[in-house]
C-alpha cells in the first residue's frame, strides 16, 4: 500500500516538474526543474522495482547503508568544494581565469556561492547528516527510526546540492550570502530537514539508553537551530511558481539583521554545535578515553546554545544598524570565548593519560589538530568582534582568513579524521590502507591551512591599514587600486595553501578508496550489539 | 554543584531536551531583531529615497545574481577615510526598499553605496567590458556578456507587484505602468512624463536618470545595470537629515 502510495507522489512529482520546465521564465528554473523531474523518474522506477517484494526484519541491526552513502558524500563534495576555493583564489590573483568564453557562468561572483554551498552545505552537511545517524544509533542501541527515511534525507539533501548549485552557476540565487538557495529550494531543504529531525528523534525515542549522550544535545540543538534559522531568514514571496525570482519579506537594515542572526548562527549550529557533537563522540573513541568532564560538557552545551544566537551583529558593526544592537552583539560574542573554549578542552583533555597517541596514531594527531584549530578561531573570532577591531578588520581579508582556519582547520580536519575512523569500520576492514598517507594527508593539510591563514593576515591588515591611511595634511595616501594591486603576492600564497589542501584531500579519498578494495575483511561479523 | 545533578531530568527525557533547546536558542533573535520593526528610529525620517523605477530593479536583480555582493560593500560606515573616500555614511533609510539588503561584507572592490553618478555611463561600459582597460590593478570579471542580453520586460510588472506585496509602497499607477516605464527610461526621444511623474522631481524631489545607458541600440542587461548603479546613493536629500545620539 505504501509502495503505491510513493509511487504516485513520485508520479506526479515528475509530471509537475514536467509542466514546471514548460513554463519556465527562466534557464536555471527550467534546468532545475528537468532534474527533479529526473530524479523523480529515477526514484520511481527504483520503487516500482522493489514494490511488493518482502522486507527482511532489520530491527535487530544498524542502519549503517545510509552512514556508508554518507561518507563517500562526504568525501566527494568535499574534493568538489576544495576544488572549487581553489579556482576562486586563483581568478582572484590572476583574473583572466574569468573566462571570456565563460563570463556568463565562470565568473568569479557566480562561483564563490558555489564555493561556500559545496563546503558549508555539501560536504559539512554529509559530514553531519552521515556522523548524526551514525553516532544516534550506537549510543542509542537502536536501529534508525522511519525505515527507508534515512534514504529520503540523504537523497534529498543530494538533490538539494544539485539543484543549488545549477542554479548559482545559470544565476539563481536569492542574493543573501550562506542562504544562496532559491525560494522552491528552500521549500526543499525544509522537508529534508523535517525528515532528518524526525530520524534522529524518532531513534532517540526508541532508545535502549537511559541517558542521551552528549554528542546528541549538540546535534538535537543544531537540527532545531538551523531549522529555526533557515525559516525566517528565507521568508520570501516568490514572483511567479514558474520562476526562480522572489521578493525578500525583510527589507534593508532588518533584512540585515535576520541575516547575519542566520549568517552568524550556520557557523554557530551547523559548524560548531554540529561538528562539536561530531567530536564528543568519535574523540574519545578514538582515544580510548571517557569525555574528561561530565559537568563541563553541561555548562558549556547550554551556555554554547544561549550565547551564540546572540552573537550575529557583530558582523554590523558600524553599519547602518542600531548602536544597541551592534553593541550587544559584541559583548555576546566576547563572552562566547568562554564556552568555546569548554568544549576545547574537553575535547583535549579528554587525551589525557593517552598523549602519547600523538606519536603513532595520525588520526588522533588530526582531531587534536582540528581542536586547536577550533580554539583558536574561538579566540580570533570574539577578539575581531570587538568594535575597535572590527573597524580595521571588516571588509578585508582577515575575515577571509578567520573563516578558513576555522573552517579547514576545524571542520576539514575533524571530519578527515572521522572519516578515517569510520570507512574501516563501516565496510568491516581490519585498518586502513596506509597509516603513511594519513600523515601526509595531515601534514600537507596543516601546512596549506598555516599558508592560508597567515597570507590572509598579512592582506587583511596591510589593506585595512592601507585604506585608513591619511597624511600630514590629512589627504587619503593611497587610491582603492593599490591596495588591490599590493595584495597579489598573497593571493598567490592562499591559492597555494589552499592547493595543499586540496592535494591532501585527495590523498585521503585513495587511502578511503584502497582501505574499502584491498584491505582484507575482518573476520567477526559484527552485528548491532547494544550501545558500546 | 547539585543543581547540575538534576541534569539527569533533562537528559533522559528526549521531549523536554528538545523543548528547552529550542527556547534557549530563540531568546537572542527576539530580543535583537523584534524590536527593529517597531523602533521608531531604526529607520531616519529622511526625504528622497523612492521606490527604484521598474528598470533600476531589473539591474538590481542583475547585481545579485552576478554576486556582486561578493566583492562590493554598499554600506560606507562613518570612519574618517571612509566617508573622505565614498562620501557621507550610509544611512538605513538608504536600503529601506531593498530586498534583500546588498550591504555586503566584504571589498574585494571598493564600496559602491554612492557610486551613482561618479563616473560616466561610458566609463562603466567600458569597465564592465574589461575593467582593466580603466583600472588596471583590477581583478574584476569581465560582463561584456550583458550588452548581449536584450530584456522585454516581460515579467517586470509582477517583479513590481511582488515587490508592493513585500511593503515597498509602488502605488497602482506604477504598478500598471510598471512596463512602459521599464522601456522609457532608456528612449530619451521619447515619452517618459509618466515615469517622472511617478518617480522624478515632482514625486521624490531628483529627477529620474533617462538616458541610453548601453549606448546600444537594443534594451539590453547593460541598460538595466547601469541604471541601477547610477542611481545608487544619489537619493537621499542631506538637508532633510539630523542625526540623533540615541540611535
Amino acid at each position: 500500500m505504501w509502495d503505491y502510495l510513493k509511487l504516485i507522489g513520485l508520479g506526479l512529482m515528475a509530471i509537475l516538474a514536467a509542466i514546471a520546465a514548460n513554463y519556465a521564465h527562466d534557464l536555471a528554473y527550467q534546468v532545475n526543474a528537468v532534474t527533479v523531474m529526473l530524479a523523480a523518474g529515477i526514484s520511481f522506477l527504483f520503487v516500482l522495482r522493489t514494490a511488493g517484494d518482502p522486507r527482511p526484519n532489520l530491527q535487530h541491526e544498524y542502519f549503517d547503508g545510509v552512514v556508508r552513502a554518507g561518507a563517500i558524500a562526504t568525501a566527494f563534495w568535499g574534493v568538489v568544494g576544495f576544488l572549487v576555493g581553489v579556482v576562486i583564489a586563483t581568478q582572484l590573483a590572476f583574473p583572466q581565469l574569468n573566462f571570456e568564453w565563460a563570463q556568463g557562468y565562470l565568473n568569479f561572483g557566480r562561483l564563490r556561492p558555489l564555493h561556500t554551498s559545496a563546503v558549508i552545505f555539501a560536504f559539512g552537511g554529509n559530514a553531519l547528516i552521515m556522523s548524526s545517524f551514525y553516532i544516534v544509533q550506537r549510543t542509542s542501541a537502536a536501529r534508525l527510526f522511519g525505515g527507508s527515511l534515512g534514504w529520503f534525507v540523504f537523497w534529498g539533501w543530494q538533490l538539494v546540492i544539485v539543484l543549488a548549485a545549477t542554479g548559482y552557476v545559470l544565476g539563481a540565487t536569492q542574493g543573501k550570502e550562506y542562504a544562496e538557495p532559491v525560494w522552491y529550494v528552500d521549500i526543499l531543504i525544509t522537508v529534508v530537514w523535517v525528515a532528518f529531525l524526525v530520524a534522529f528523534m524518532g531513534t532517540l525515542f526508541k532508545r535502549k539508553e537511559p541517558h542521551i549522550y552528549v554528542a546528541n544535545w549538540f546535534l538535537l540543538a543544531m537540527i532545531l537551530t538551523v531549522a529555526m534559522l533557515h525559516l525566517v531568514n528565507n521568508a520570501a514571496i516568490p514572483v511567479s511558481i514558474f520562476g526562480s525570482a522572489q521578493v525578500q519579506l525583510y527589507a534593508g537594515v532588518q533584512d540585515a539583521m535576520v541575516q547575519w542572526w542566520y549568517g552568524h548562527n550556520a557557523v554557530g549550529f551547523f559548524l560548531t554545535a554540529g561538528f562539536l557533537g561530531m567530536m564528543y563522540y568519535f574523540v574519545p573513541k578514538q582515544a580510548e578515553r571517557p569525555v574528561y568532564s561530565y559537568k563541563l560538557s553541561i555548562i558549556h552545551f547550554w551556555a554554547l546554545i544561549f550565547l551564540y544566537i546572540w552573537a550575529g551583529p557583530h558582523h554590523l558593526h558600524y553599519t547602518a544598524l542600531p548602536d544597541w544592537a551592534s553593541t550587544l552583539g559584541m559583548v555576546f560574542s566576547v563572552i562566547l570565548w568562554m564556552p568555546s573554549w569548554g568544549g576545547m578542552i574537553n575535547g583535549l583533555m579528554t587525551l589525557s593519560g593517552a598523549w602519547d597517541k600523538l606519536r603513532t596514531d595520525p588520526i588522533i594527531r588530526m582531531m587534536v589538530v582540528s581542536i586547536g584549530f577550533y580554539g583558536m578561531s574561538t579566540f580570533e573570532g570574539p577578539m575581531m568582534s570587538i568594535k575597535a577591531v572590527n573597524s580595521l578588520s571588516h571588509y578585508t581579508d582577515w575575515t577571509i582568513g578567520h573563516v578558513h582556519s576555522g573552517a579547514l582547520g576545524w571542520n576539514g580536519m575533524i571530519t578527515f579524521g572521522v572519516l578515517y575512523y569510520l570507512v574501516p569500520r563501516l565496510w568491516n576492514r581490519e585498518r586502513l590502507y596506509s597509516l603513511k598517507l594519513v600523515s601526509w594527508h595531515f601534514w600537507l593539510a596543516t601546512i596549506g591551512i598555516v599558508l592560508y591563514a597567515s597570507s590572509m593576515w598579512v592582506t587583511g591588515i596591510m589593506e585595512g591599514l592601507m585604506w585608513r591611511e591619511v597624511d600630514a595634511n590629512g589627504f587619503l595616501v593611497n587610491a582603492f587600486a593599490d591596495t588591490v594591486a599590493a595584495k597579489f603576492p598573497m593571493y598567490v600564497v592562499r591559492a597555494l595553501g589552499g592547493g595543499l589542501f586540496l592535494t591532501g584531500a585527495l590523498i585521503m579519498c585513495y587511502n578511503l578508496w584502497m582501505t574499502v578494495r584491498a584491505q582484507p575483511q575482518r573476520v567477526t561479523q559484527h552485528a548491532a550489539v547494544p550501545a558500546e | 554543584m547539585a543543581f547540575l545533578d538534576k541534569h539527569k531530568v533533562i537528559e533522559t527525557n528526549a521531549t523536554l531536551l528538545m523543548i528547552l533547546s529550542l527556547l534557549v536558542v530563540t531568546i537572542g533573535g527576539i530580543v535583537q531583531i523584534v524590536p527593529l520593526f517597531y523602533l521608531e528610529n531604526t529607520i531616519e525620517k529622511v526625504e528622497g529615497v523612492r521606490p527604484y523605477t521598474p528598470l533600476e530593479l531589473a539591474g538590481r536583480s542583475i547585481y545579485v545574481r552576478e554576486g556582486c555582493y561578493g566583492c562590493h560593500s554598499q554600506m560606507i560606515r562613518p570612519m574618517r577615510d571612509e566617508v573622505e573616500r565614498y562620501g557621507h555614511y550610509s544611512l538605513a533609510a538608504e536600503s529601506m526598499y531593498d530586498r534583500p539588503f546588498q550591504w555586503g561584507s566584504k571589498r574585494t572592490g571598493p564600496d559602491l553605496a554612492r557610486v551613482g553618478g561618479r563616473y560616466s555611463d561610458e566609463w562603466h561600459q567600458d569597465h564592465f567590458t574589461n575593467a582593466k582597460s580603466v583600472v588596471p590593478e583590477s581583478v574584476m570579471p569581465p560582463y561584456g556578456f550583458l550588452f548581449n542580453n536584450v530584456i522585454d520586460g516581460r515579467y517586470i510588472q509582477d517583479v513590481v507587484a511582488t515587490n508592493r506585496m513585500a511593503g515597498v509602497p509602488y502605488t497602482d499607477e506604477m504598478v500598471e505602468n510598471a512596463l512602459a516605464d521599464f522601456k522609457a527610461q532608456v528612449d530619451p526621444l521619447g515619452d517618459f512624463d509618466g515615469l517622472e511623474a511617478r518617480y522624478g522631481e515632482g514625486a521624490f524631489g531628483t529627477p529620474v536618470n533617462v538616458r541610453n545607458f548601453d549606448g546600444t541600440d537594443a534594451l539590453t542587461e547593460m541598460d538595466a545595470l547601469i541604471a541601477y548603479i547610477q542611481v545608487l546613493g544619489t537619493m537621499v536629500d542631506f538637508s532633510t537629515f539630523t542625526p540623533v545620539a540615541n540611535r
